[in-house]
């Protein structure tokens, strides 16, 4: 063993600040009186500020540490700021709400840190163990974030994520087992050797099977989907709107990280699992959404079917010439999914009382006439979320769908675009009932939420119309 | 920011500077935000009068190109490209024309949220014109479905008891064929490395005459396309969101649907399906030109049972639109260029209608046939204008309709491709009762014993507004029908290149 140099710090340092800057969190909070709490919530901001900064000077740059076991690469470094952005924007939620629902306590904020730690600890690693860890590091802030209001609903929520999400650990657990059984390593690139040199074995292909179970769940990929919409529902609506982009990514960026670089030769097998679990994702996703009347819920069946629709770019995976762009067209996804998400979100929570009311579609009828700025958002973030431009959501598909199509899979491609005609169908009731229904609708108005809700859906339309950067960022972003 | 400064470019978005100054006016200062709205379309059809000034109608190619790389990734060969040629140049200025027109219509008739109705409406102008200039299949998609969007609001939030229904029904229904495209556009963008058309339809005859795209997925491709293209036009069967969009959208909506949104769906045929799938276009023209046959016959059967005159109007509109799919199916000069012409010429004509549909319906607040009667007597300008937009509508001989559909049907009744000339034989059926159901419902409005509403209600006739609105269409109808001369000549040149590519 040798002693760690300045690199394996470098390599981790945005992860590294956050670790560090939660730990002191912890203790500054002690000296932080209790009905001034939100000095926590800039404290934990102003930590995000510094760790995405050190990341912005990292883009470009490669280097690895600890042994080969964190990895810094263009994708890592595009996961991290997209990561860190969205803890940022989940603080910014969270800053009013907080004190609305009477949830302000000072763990909170340093919950988020810890978990957005673990997120870009995901997109790091390069070993299955620090895969483990992570996921572990990312997942129990976030168990306990959804039960922390103490209500009924999110108590149920908190204990059904936990469960579920153990049962899912234990899958990665076990497949990695299965996996350095096979190869006899838990190294992402030991194993592509062992897999690629030797003939296929059924013990690596059942363990990244496993693998797959456990990012699934974290993605809310259908049959692994269960928990979403109660756990959507029950947890603080802020916490939802992190957990929903967050997870997401982290969840996907493991995912390619894992099996583009440790398993494209057992694509043979694994591409149909893929296909399947995508296509059962779109359909179940976008057809259960429909019949929801309560915009959390249908907010989460719609998490779910956009899981479907990056598990669709993914799956010519195996192809070596497509398996770059379509990780790109996930990252990019990812990225216009996450800034789309967190405006939306943002909407609901200016509609959510104190009560827990507000919550219903209906509730959202005659929002443009007495908040017109509020109404345009949601209608900019529900374009995005069906593909219609001048959107990012727009240009995220058509990246996605020309991943699935270029990689030889119109069949998918047509199921991908179909859902998103249904898709069309619930989330314009959400425009129906803004414009076309008479209604007094009552929303609060904080300074972070309007800035949040304003902020993403300029994003959303500017973004879309010069994507340039965007995409360069996301294309450079290759796994090797 | 060069290309903020090219003519296309001002054409295109110069709505969008109305749209930010209406933003930040006090929603109750209406008429002011009526007048900027006017104003700014008004100067956006003055730069497309300019456009047209530097417009070369002898040079068959693009015009006027503003071409930019806009996302330049691997794979990703995506331009901003604006252009325009004698197939769209008609269409561009017919835009630019029925806009202002369709604001000036609205004076009285909108007075909820008129702020946002001229946001939205000004926002479709933009889009519009893109459509008819984009020469990227990227970018065309783009304004292709953003027009939904304000088109969708202005049914859903200004239309009739059923509006909610018919905006979701219309949105719903477009977006079904064009996410059809969409894939087709992806799959050439990834087959020819590129979404520029003009680059593609260089590279494409090659990719045809390889085997790299084989006959069989060259008419997947031209089916895709035709899927989104046909539910716009509205091909018979695919009309039956038509109906209910006219009947529940606000006059101007129903102006500019008619006048242009359906036309998209008929240039998307000239100005992609043709093109860049030609083997596929020939073989498919048989099929095309019976459903258009089927459409003329069907949508003048069911105009003539409605009892709602704005229905009647619209089933009309299925019936004329298929003497422009036959005539573009026809694929030989007489038929493309007569297609063309109609499509303005059901643009004017049935756009005057819309117009003075809405004007009597602003007053009496119904639309039912058997309640008038006799109105020519009480509102004379109504009439005479009504009459002649009528007459325009069914094709009478010096007026811009007949010349349209004369040409259409010459070109169907040589045609190669079409291959038979019984489809053009049973077409002009579809002429003669269009004369019938036109009529009828002319004889049933003015004329004859005074109805029920004629009776009871204190009818003005049209103001000097009004007739400002329709006027300048009138003037066009009798142009074209009297001396089509002009148009003919800016469309022949482009409509020969593109005959000319074709392997008849």
């Amino acid at each position: 063993m040798t002693q760690p140099q300045f690199i394996d710090f470098y390599t981790l340092m945005p992860f590294l600040i956050v670790t560090v800057w939660a730990c002191l969190l912890l203790l500054v909070d002690l000296f932080i009186p209790k009905d001034r709490k939100g000095i926590t919530a800039v404290l934990a901001a102003l930590g995000l500020v510094g760790a995405l900064t050190y990341s912005v000077t990292q883009v470009g740059l490669a280097s690895r540490g600890f042994n080969s076991m964190v990895v810094l690469d263009g994708f890592s470094t595009f996961a991290n700021i997209l990561l860190l952005a969205s803890g940022l924007l989940g603080i910014a939620l969270s800053y009013g709400y907080n004190n609305r629902m009477g949830i302000n306590r000072s763990e909170y904020y340093t919950l988020m840190l810890f978990s957005v730690s673990g997120m870009m600890l995901m997109a790091q690693a390069t070993d299955l163990i620090i895969v483990f860890l992570a996921l572990e590091l990312l997942s129990i802030p976030l168990y306990v974030l959804a039960a922390i209001s103490r209500k009924r609903d999110a108590e149920e929520a908190g204990v059904k994520y936990f469960l579920l999400g153990a049962f899912a650990s234990g899958f990665v657990v076990y497949g990695t087992a299965l996996i350095f059984g096979a190869t006899g390593s838990t190294n992402l690139a030991d194993i592509f050797f062992a897999a690629s040199s030797g003939t296929s074995s059924l013990l690596l292909t059942i363990g990244a099977a496993l693998l797959l179970v456990g990012f699934g769940f974290k993605v809310a990929a259908v049959p692994f989907h269960m928990w979403t919409p109660d756990v959507y529902q029950g947890a603080p609506t802020a916490v939802t709107a992190f957990m929903a982009a967050g997870a997401k990514i982290a969840g996907f960026v493991a995912l390619f990280r894992v099996f583009a670089t440790a398993f494209p030769a057992l694509s043979a097998d694994l591409t149909d699992i893929l296909w399947a679990l995508s296509a059962l994702t779109m359909i179940v996703g976008n057809l259960s959404a429909i019949s929801q009347t309560n915009i959390k819920r249908l907010f989460a069946y719609s998490a779910i079917a956009h899981a479907g629709y990056i598990l669709m770019a993914f799956v010519p995976y195996g192809n070596s010439e497509i398996a770059p762009t379509a990780i790109a067209a996930g990252l990019f996804y990812l990225a216009a999914y996450a800034v789309t998400n967190f405006g939306s979100w943002g909407v609901v929570i200016a509609l959510e009382t104190a009560e827990g009311k507000g919550l219903e579609i209906s509730d959202y009828a005659g929002l443009a006439k007495k908040y017109p700025a509020l109404a345009i958002a949601m209608t900019i973030f529900m374009l995005s979320f069906i593909g219609f431009p001048p959107t990012l959501g727009m240009v995220g598909k058509f990246y996605l769908f020309r991943s699935a199509l270029a990689g030889g899979f119109p069949g998918l491609a047509i199921i991908g675009v179909v859902t998103s005609l249904i898709s069309a169908y619930y989330y314009l009731r959400v425009v129906v009932n803004m414009y076309m229904k008479e209604g007094d609708p009552v929303v609060e108005r904080e300074a972070w939420l309007g800035f949040t809700t304003t902020f993403t859906a300029i994003v959303t339309v500017v973004v879309s119309l010069v994507p340039q950067f965007l995409f360069l960022l996301a294309s450079t972003a290759v796994l090797k | 920011m060069e290309f903020l400064l090219q003519p296309l470019t001002l054409l295109t978005f110069f709505p969008i500077l109305g749209v930010i100054v209406i933003l930040f006016m006090n929603s109750e200062q209406k008429s002011a935000i009526r007048w900027v709205a006017m104003v700014t379309s008004l100067l956006t059809f003055g730069v497309s009068l300019w456009v047209f000034s530097m417009f070369n109608a002898s040079n068959p190619d693009l015009q006027l190109e503003a071409k930019y790389p806009w996302i330049q990734v691997a794979g990703w060969n995506i331009y901003y490209y604006l252009a325009v040629d004698g197939l769209s140049i008609l269409l561009v200025m017919l835009t630019a024309f029925l806009t202002p027109i369709s604001i000036l219509s609205t004076w009285t008739a909108v007075e909820d949220r008129v702020k946002d109705f001229m946001i939205f409406f000004l926002l479709l102008e933009v889009g519009m014109t893109g459509v008819f200039l984009a020469q990227d299949l990227f970018m065309f998609y783009i304004f292709w479905e953003f027009t939904l969007v304000p088109m969708y609001f202005l049914i859903g939030i200004w239309g009739g008891p059923r509006r909610v229904y018919a905006a979701i029904k219309f949105f719903l229904y477009t977006m079904a064929g064009s996410i059809l495209m969409l894939l087709a556009i992806l799959f050439l963008g990834i087959k020819t490395d590129t979404f520029n058309i003009p680059t593609m339809l260089v590279r494409l005859p090659d990719l045809y005459a390889t085997g790299a795209i084989t006959a069989g997925v060259q008419m997947f491709l031209f089916l895709a396309f035709t899927a989104a293209f046909a539910i716009k036009v509205p091909m018979w069967p695919l009309h039956s969101w038509l109906p209910d969009a006219h009947v529940e959208a606000p006059t101007a909506g129903s102006v500019i649907l008619a006048g242009v949104l359906l036309k998209m769906g008929t240039y998307g045929f000239l100005r992609f399906n043709i093109p860049l799938f030609p083997n596929a276009a020939i073989q498919a023209a048989p099929w095309i030109a019976l459903f258009a046959t089927i459409g003329i016959i069907y949508g003048a059967a069911v105009s003539f049972a409605q009892a709602d005159v704005k229905k009647l109007v619209a089933y009309s509109s299925v019936s004329h639109l298929g003497f422009v799919m036959l005539g573009l199916f026809a694929l030989n000069a007489e038929g493309v260029a007569g297609a063309i012409l109609q499509m303005v010429n059901h643009g004017l004509s049935t756009g005057a209608l819309f117009l003075l549909i809405g004007m009597i319906y602003e007053q009496t607040h119904t639309r039912e046939i058997k309640v008038y009667g006799g109105l020519w007597k009480i509102t004379p300008i109504f009439g005479t204008l009504m009459l002649i937009a009528s007459l325009s509508s069914m094709g009478l001989p010096g007026l811009n309709g007949f010349v349209g559909e004369f040409t259409i049907l010459l070109g169907a009744f040589g045609s190669e491709a079409i291959g038979s000339p019984w489809y053009a034989g049973i077409s002009a059926i579809g002429v003669i009762m269009a004369a019938v159901y036109i009529l009828y419902m002319f004889q049933k409005v003015f004329l004859g014993p005074a109805g029920e509403i004629t009776h009871h209600h204190e009818l003005k006739d049209l103001n000097w507004r009004e007739i400002a609105t329709v006027v300048p269409l009138v003037i066009f109808m009798f142009w074209i029908g009297l001396y089509p001369k002009p148009f003919f000549d800016i469309l022949a040149p482009a409509v020969e290149k593109l005959l000319s590519a074709l392997p008849l």
